[in-house]
């Protein structure tokens, strides 16, 4: 059966729906990611799944136990890492770690093999107070205690936030690593590159689902033409882009606007209108990830 | 146990770590004994008085000098203008003006004789019948030496006064149980909830949240080091109080312990409440402040329980350090036995159950 089924959960603080009726799943040893920009629910989401909520409505099973029923439970399966960092920050490296292990009733030696790629790039560190290590070497820290008794689920909530651009890559390789022995990830992230590395993804926009599915159908479901567009002047070149006949939407990406064109569109008409925008240059290009988000949320 | 075990030496390595807990907890009790009972007085010294002396006789003369040769009251003063006086007065230069009218010597012995009239600036209400009483007791004091002087056999003591278990009315006596209560409102109160607050602040509880770990366990772990701390922080202020004033507890000091034992729980269970229902340090600062404010001002410390009107009286009842405040006033001075006290030790026993009971019900693992 699936690691975890989520089922119409709901969550408000408040008039703020932060959770909408959020039903899916995930299999066994997937690694599935959540992606949505800030305010999607992200967060709400996996203080839910780790017991910290208790839902309004709808429910939610994680490794076959019931969020709400099985909380105890729950907590001595899962390993959960927040977006904030929080260790301890007056303890050192290895009393972090000797701390939380304990707490769960292991032992850091137990569950050395499981954390050992991880924890052995601050290990050197050890004596140092977790406060005082830089962003990247904090979160090793948080995935090597959130990893100390061996959980079957592991909930990362946005753990790239903030990391430079290497540590980022190193530190999805690790979580290959632990997909590899088995472990169910849940992770968010609010970068659109990083899903790729997802077995399937979620898109999410203010508390709810815009589709799930691998990153390769995701992109596939895009079935518009799509041009990536560049001038000497961006701006204008946005502004008229919209107002051509047949164009959906044009919005910036990177070093070009991309330039999504419906049923109506023709480059010869599209070139002549534009005909006073210096160096114009339109060519198809292969959608994104990215691309697709933002088609789903317009709709 | 072994995770209470763990989570102990935890708290214990976070206040050894903190730059400045340990250094509270050992140099705020002896400040906090060692300067403050050296101005917090009621008695009222220094108090400023005017003389208009209209009479000029040998009465208002030796009044003038007994005025003068009291250690409480200081002479600023003496006139044959009541005006004088009065500005002197509004200046704030005078405290109390003594007014002797004309001829008083003569119809001292007439009942129905000019009176002397004290007039005193009562802005400050304790300085102001303090300095009457006291200016009253010297011109009583006069008028029986002259009457005594004509008439030597009839001078003779009507009443003698003893002051019990505070033989020299020494009002730090009665302030230093009030100082060793202040210290553990202040440290077993405002520390655990701020330790927990903290925890809430740096997200750690968050991680602490998805554990295992039972909410008796946790809130247990962030109480226990303080009630050490709050029993080696009286242990200090005693050892100060005994050197320092020659101040010994009269009666046992296992009662006193056993008071403070149960006083530290009710208040470290109380500030733990208040921590539960807090998100920041701030929040928990501003309402610990707001029930120290009335547990310092309505419990006895500082101002008696009796003077007070009758529902305040009545409302003490609910505060948990009025108890202990009348267990370390009467062991600490009278030497009173478990057995006259031991309905304050039923209350604090209750309240600790109470506010423990409180903490451990409004710690949240789920919202």
């Amino acid at each position: 059966m699936s690691a975890i089924v989520v089922d119409n959960l709901s969550k408000s603080f408040g008039a703020v729906k932060a959770l909408d009726s959020v039903s899916f799943e995930v299999e066994r040893g997937e690694l599935f990611g959540l992606i949505g920009p800030d305010g999607a629910g992200k967060t709400t989401l996996f203080r839910l799944l780790t017991t910290l909520l208790n839902p309004d409505e709808g429910g939610a099973v994680v490794d076959g136990y019931d969020i709400v029923k099985d909380y105890l439970s729950i907590r001595s399966r899962v390993g959960y890492m927040p977006g904030r960092f929080s260790l301890y920050p007056d303890l050192t490296v290895e009393e972090n770690l000797d701390f939380f292990a304990a707490l769960f009733g292991v032992t850091v030696e137990e569950s050395y093999d499981l954390v050992a790629p991880i924890y052995s790039h601050i290990e050197p560190f050890r004596t140092r107070r977790a406060g005082k290590l830089s962003g990247g070497m904090k979160q090793k820290l948080a995935l090597s205690c959130a990893l100390i008794h061996r959980p079957s689920v592991l909930f990362l909530d946005e753990p790239t936030t903030g990391v430079d651009a290497v540590s980022r890559s190193e530190f999805w390789d690790m979580l290959a690593g632990l997909k590899e022995r088995g472990i169910t990830i849940l992770v968010s992230t609010p970068y659109m590159d990083e899903a790729s590395r997802c077995d399937r993804i979620a898109l999410c926009n203010e508390g709810r689902i815009l589709g799930v599915d691998t990153p390769q159908g995701i992109v596939e479901r895009f079935d518009s033409p799509l041009y990536a567009v560049s001038a000497d002047n961006m701006f204008a070149l946005l502004e008229s882009s919209r107002k051509v006949e047949g164009v959906e939407e044009c919005y910036p990406f990177g070093e070009a606007h991309h330039l999504v064109a419906n049923e109506k569109f023709d480059l010869e008409r599209y070139k002549t209108q534009l005909s006073d925008i210096e160096n114009l240059n339109i060519v198809p290009t292969k959608p994104t990830i990215e691309d697709m988000f933002i088609k789903l949320m317009k709709r | 146990m072994r995770t209470f075990i763990v989570l102990l030496q935890k708290e214990l390595l976070q206040i050894r770590r903190n730059s400045f807990l340990p250094k509270l907890i050992l140099v705020f009790p002896i400040m906090v004994m060692l300067v403050i009972p050296l101005f917090t007085t009621m008695d009222v010294r220094n108090v400023n008085v005017v003389v208009v002396d209209f009479d000029r006789s040998t009465a208002s003369r030796r009044i003038v000098s007994h005025i003068e040769a009291s250690e409480y009251l200081s002479l600023m003063g003496v006139t044959s203008e009541y005006g004088v006086a009065m500005k002197q007065l509004e200046q704030g230069k005078a405290d109390v003006v003594v007014q002797v009218p004309n001829h008083f010597e003569r119809d001292m012995a007439i009942s129905d004789a000019d009176k002397i009239s004290i007039t005193a600036n009562a802005v400050n209400a304790t300085k102001g019948s303090m300095g009457t009483q006291y200016i009253v007791q010297t011109i009583a004091r006069t008028l029986q030496e002259l009457q005594g002087e004509r008439n030597p056999r009839q001078m003779s003591e009507l009443v003698t006064v003893q002051n019990r278990f505070n033989p020299t009315l020494n009002y730090r006596h009665y302030m230093i149980p009030a100082l060793m209560i202040i210290l553990f409102i202040l440290v077993c109160g405002f520390l655990p909830a701020l330790s927990i607050v903290g925890e809430k602040e740096s997200g750690t509880i968050e991680q602490i949240n998805v554990t295992p770990v039972g909410r008796m366990t946790f809130t247990l772990s962030k109480l226990l080091p303080y009630w050490v701390i709050g029993l080696f922080v009286l242990t200090v202020a005693m050892i100060v109080a005994w050197l320092v004033y020659g101040l010994t507890p009269a009666g046992s000091i296992g009662l006193i312990y056993l008071g403070a034992a149960l006083f530290i729980l009710t208040i470290s269970g109380f500030s733990l409440t208040i921590a539960n229902f807090s998100e920041t340090m701030q929040q928990t600062m501003f309402v610990m402040f707001f029930f120290i404010m009335i547990f310092m001002l309505m419990s006895g410390l500082l101002t008696p329980i009796d003077s007070m009107p009758d529902w305040a009286q009545k409302f003490t009842i609910i505060l948990p350090p009025r108890y202990f405040v009348e267990i370390l006033r009467s062991v600490y001075l009278k030497g009173t036995t478990f057995v006259e006290l031991w309905t304050n030790y039923l209350a604090l026993g209750i309240f600790a159950i109470i506010f423990n009971l409180l903490a451990a019900i409004t710690y949240k693992k789920q919202a």
